[in-house]
């Protein structure tokens, strides 16, 4: 249970680009956040595990106060918190093994970690988890040889190899085709079900947001103002969230009543 | 439909590009001028030059090759001497590397601290870090081995420097959302990308540092110099002309060797 | 389809060198050589032992650096620069035909070995052994600076601009040719505008480095502040080898942050 409380985030003595934001997101489930560029998804969900200072608020995980840890402190609860990225964030010339066994830095040793004797419960768990994505057969392939999808799915393993009690998405799709995003946004849809996970996607196609998640939450300059489900997004919700924007036309042109004739 | 009768003019260069290209070529003329009219320069020695050289040369030939085994012998101590100086200063450059690169420096402090062993140690030649230590630790292969090494401190820590800088960060947040400590990002998203710099600069840096090991011995600091001086100074230019060919065949081989193992490393 | 495995499945980093014998072969090869390259050499470590106090002396000699000599340094450094000037000069001049010689897709295959002949002799010997040998030739003094740099210079610009000239777009080569221009005005319009950038940067990139080599050459006697450093170090004069160091150093500096500077404009 993530709990989101008058978070305001401020560069320097520029306008804020989080304004008193509220957010709870509950346990198993899938939340997608949508808005135009600039209206601080990224910086949202980068204060949750802080690799953004928040300026003044509260982030509740758990019932852990995630905003005033100290620095030992909040690497473990970091070893909580999942991230995936649009840019998929891989070391590129390392394995596809090594690069999901960095999920577990956080709990082996150093020693470990440089000779690169990884437990054998944590390839197993590799193992499996990467069967489960469809990528085992590259755990010895260098991360940069892999398509698009495929790197993000390392991605993904590598989150969840950190055992995480929640997964924060960043733009998980935007670097990949229509084809292969679809694949990924229904893969996070499975894992939060079969792992119990609460998912946190910012996303900037809403026909995805509608299709796979079960609750969509609109940011517009800082501050939350849209929340509920993907059926109650109407064209005056989209307009409040996107008007004024390029991003709305491009939303409206994806939405799934174009797809209907196509998939029924 | 709007032509006048004013002609259309094309020139290679805008007037403000002439000017500048004018200013330059100024400036140099006038370096060289001054150059030439004030250098201590006695000019009928430089009409005689050819003449000299020539004469040096045909006193190198054929080369003496009675004393080939100690020159031999010397010059693998010389590759010893560029090999050994070489692996240490590449592993002391690391940390230098490491406080001098912007993003990885620990603080501003440090930061100047890196730069200013940096700098220092590329600015003074290795002959003069020869001369330094051949007063501190006399005469002898030490000297040598130390100069060099505190010369390819700032070759190599600067390139590495540059390198760390110009990592993609990306991975390096990854790493740190899962909340692995500083060491372990470090190893696991910085390194990996730093790898091929690395041994291409090392590489680079031996290949240069077997060139400059030669010369150590005219100082005093160990290596095939030593005897070459010695050669010298007793006017046995076909000995001279040995131990130039031997050099010649080591710093050549050594470059074969460099070129190979940096295509190895890519 | 179940995919539960039994035996647990291990895994191993593939290390950088696959083949066992080669890699276990190396590692041991190079530990042998590295302990036989550390016992055959030379240390004196009684000596080493005293090198510590006499360190302290040379730096407690060296401080404060005095300038008091300064005319002779001023000479000495002024004089490195006109060696660097007309060495600069002389060296990039002479490297644009030996270029030329050496670049496989201008020149036929005898010329072409000539030049990368020319500049392999030209790179492989440092400019002290160069130098010393010119001071030999013609004298003390810097004509031997001025030729030792011109050769240095050519080791390097002619390798360089011998690269570039093999990396030039054939394609306005061809288009020149094609039109029916001389050999010499192809050269002068379709390979020396592509070679011209470089070819600058160049210049200004020797002309520092010639700076800095010169305060060394000088060192046996081929001019500049080399030789006035030389002196003052074999008087045990350090406070004046420290000023002179330092100067050297400053102007190493300025050169270099100079001649950046205006490499990036005209890039």
């Amino acid at each position: 249970m993530l709990r989101i409380s008058h978070l305001v985030k401020r560069y320097g003595n520029n306008p804020p680009v989080l304004k008193d934001l509220e957010l709870e997101v509950p346990g198993e489930s899938v939340t997608s956040i949508i808005g135009a560029s600039g209206a601080g998804k990224s910086t949202l969900l980068r204060c949750i595990n802080r690799l953004v200072e928040p300026t003044s608020g509260s982030i509740e995980l758990n019932g852990v106060e995630i905003t005033t840890l100290k620095r030992e402190e909040l690497r473990r609860t970091r070893r909580r918190i999942g991230m995936i990225f649009q840019g998929f964030n891989l070391v590129d010339r390392l394995s596809v093994m090594e690069n999901v066994q960095c999920g577990r830095l956080g709990y082996i040793p150093y020693w470990r970690a440089a000779l690169r004797r990884y437990p054998q419960e944590d390839i197993d768990r590799a193992f499996h988890l990467m069967e489960r994505v469809g990528i085992a057969q590259y755990a010895n392939k260098r991360a940069d040889e892999l398509s698009g999808g495929e790197r993000q799915r390392v991605g993904v393993v590598r989150a969840l190899m950190q055992d995480p009690e929640i997964l924060l998405a960043d733009e998980p799709t935007a670097s990949l085709d229509p084809v292969t995003s679809r694949q990924i946004m229904e893969l996070l849809q499975k894992l939060a079900a079969e792992l119990h996970l609460p998912v946190l996607i910012n996303i900037h196609n809403v026909g995805e947001a509608r299709e796979f998640t079960e609750r969509i939450v609109g940011m517009r300059f800082g501050k939350l103002i849209f929340d509920g489900k993907p059926e109650d997004l109407d064209e005056a919700a989209m307009d409040a969230v996107y008007s004024g924007t390029s991003e709305h036309d491009a939303s409206r042109r994806s939405s799934p009543h174009d797809h209907e004739a196509v998939t029924s | 439909m709007n032509d006048s009768v004013t002609e259309r003019v094309w020139t290679r260069y805008s007037s403000s590009q002439r000017w500048w290209r004018f200013a330059s070529l100024m400036i140099v003329a006038v370096a060289v001028a001054w150059s030439l009219s004030t250098i201590n320069i006695v000019w009928p020695w430089v009409w005689d030059a050819p003449n000299q050289i020539g004469d040096l040369f045909s006193r190198m030939v054929p080369p003496d090759v009675s004393q080939l085994g100690t020159i031999l012998w010397v010059l693998i101590e010389t590759l010893n001497i560029a090999t050994i100086a070489t692996f240490f200063a590449v592993f002391l450059s690391l940390p230098v590397a490491y406080i001098s690169a912007q993003n990885t420096t620990p603080n501003r402090a440090t930061l100047w601290l890196g730069r200013f062993i940096l700098v220092s140690s590329r600015s003074v030649n290795t002959l003069i870090w020869a001369l330094l230590f051949v007063a501190i630790f006399g005469p002898g292969v030490l000297a040598g081995i130390v100069a060099i090494m505190f010369r390819s401190l700032g070759f190599l820590g600067k390139l590495m420097g540059e390198a760390i800088e110009e990592i993609d960060r990306r991975p390096v947040e990854a790493l740190e959302a899962t909340g692995a400590s500083r060491a372990k990002v470090i190893l696991y998203a910085i390194v990996p990308q730093v790898v091929p710099t690395f041994f291409a600069v090392s590489i680079l840096r031996w290949d240069i540092n077997l060139r400059e090991s030669t010369v150590l011995g005219l100082v005093g600091a160990g290596g095939i110099g030593m005897i070459l001086q010695g050669a010298i100074d007793t006017l046995d230019w076909r000995t001279v002309a040995t131990i130039l060919l031997a050099i010649l065949v080591l710093v050549i081989a050594g470059e074969a060797l460099a070129a190979w193992l940096r295509k190895k490393v890519i | 389809m179940s995919a539960a495995v039994d035996a647990p499945r291990r895994w191993r980093k593939t290390p950088f060198i696959a083949n066992p014998w080669l890699r276990w072969t190396l590692l041991i090869g190079a530990l042998v050589y590295a302990i036989w390259a550390f016992t055959t050499l030379p240390f004196d470590w009684q000596r080493v032992a005293q090198g510590v106090e006499r360190a302290s002396r040379i730096f407690s000699g060296a401080f404060p650096p005095s300038f008091a000599r300064h005319e002779l340094l001023i000479d000495g450094f002024l004089e490195s620069l006109k060696i660097a000037i007309l060495a600069t000069l002389l060296g990039v001049g002479l490297s644009v035909p030996i270029a030329f010689m050496a670049a496989r897709n201008i020149a036929i295959k005898p010329i072409y070995a000539l030049g990368r002949a020319i500049i392999i002799i030209a790179r492989s010997f440092h400019p002290v052994i160069v130098a010393i040998l010119f001071v030999k030739a013609v004298g003390f003094g810097p004509v031997a600076g001025i030729l030792t740099l011109t050769i240095y210079s050519i080791g390097f610009v002619a390798k360089m601009l011998a690269e570039r000239i093999e990396e030039i777009d054939w394609g306005q080569v061809e288009a020149l040719r094609s039109s029916g221009a001389s050999y010499i005005a192809v050269l002068q319009f379709a390979v020396l505008p592509q070679i011209m950038p470089r070819q600058i940067g160049l210049a200004m990139y020797q002309l520092d480095s010639n700076l800095r080599a010169s305060a060394v050459v000088g060192i046996v006697g081929a001019g500049g502040i080399g030789a006035t450093l030389m002196n003052a170090f074999g008087r045990y004069d350090y406070d004046f080898a420290l000023a002179i160091t330092l100067v050297i150093i400053g102007a190493i500096l300025i050169s270099e942050a100079v001649s950046g500077r205006i490499r990036r404009t005209i890039w």
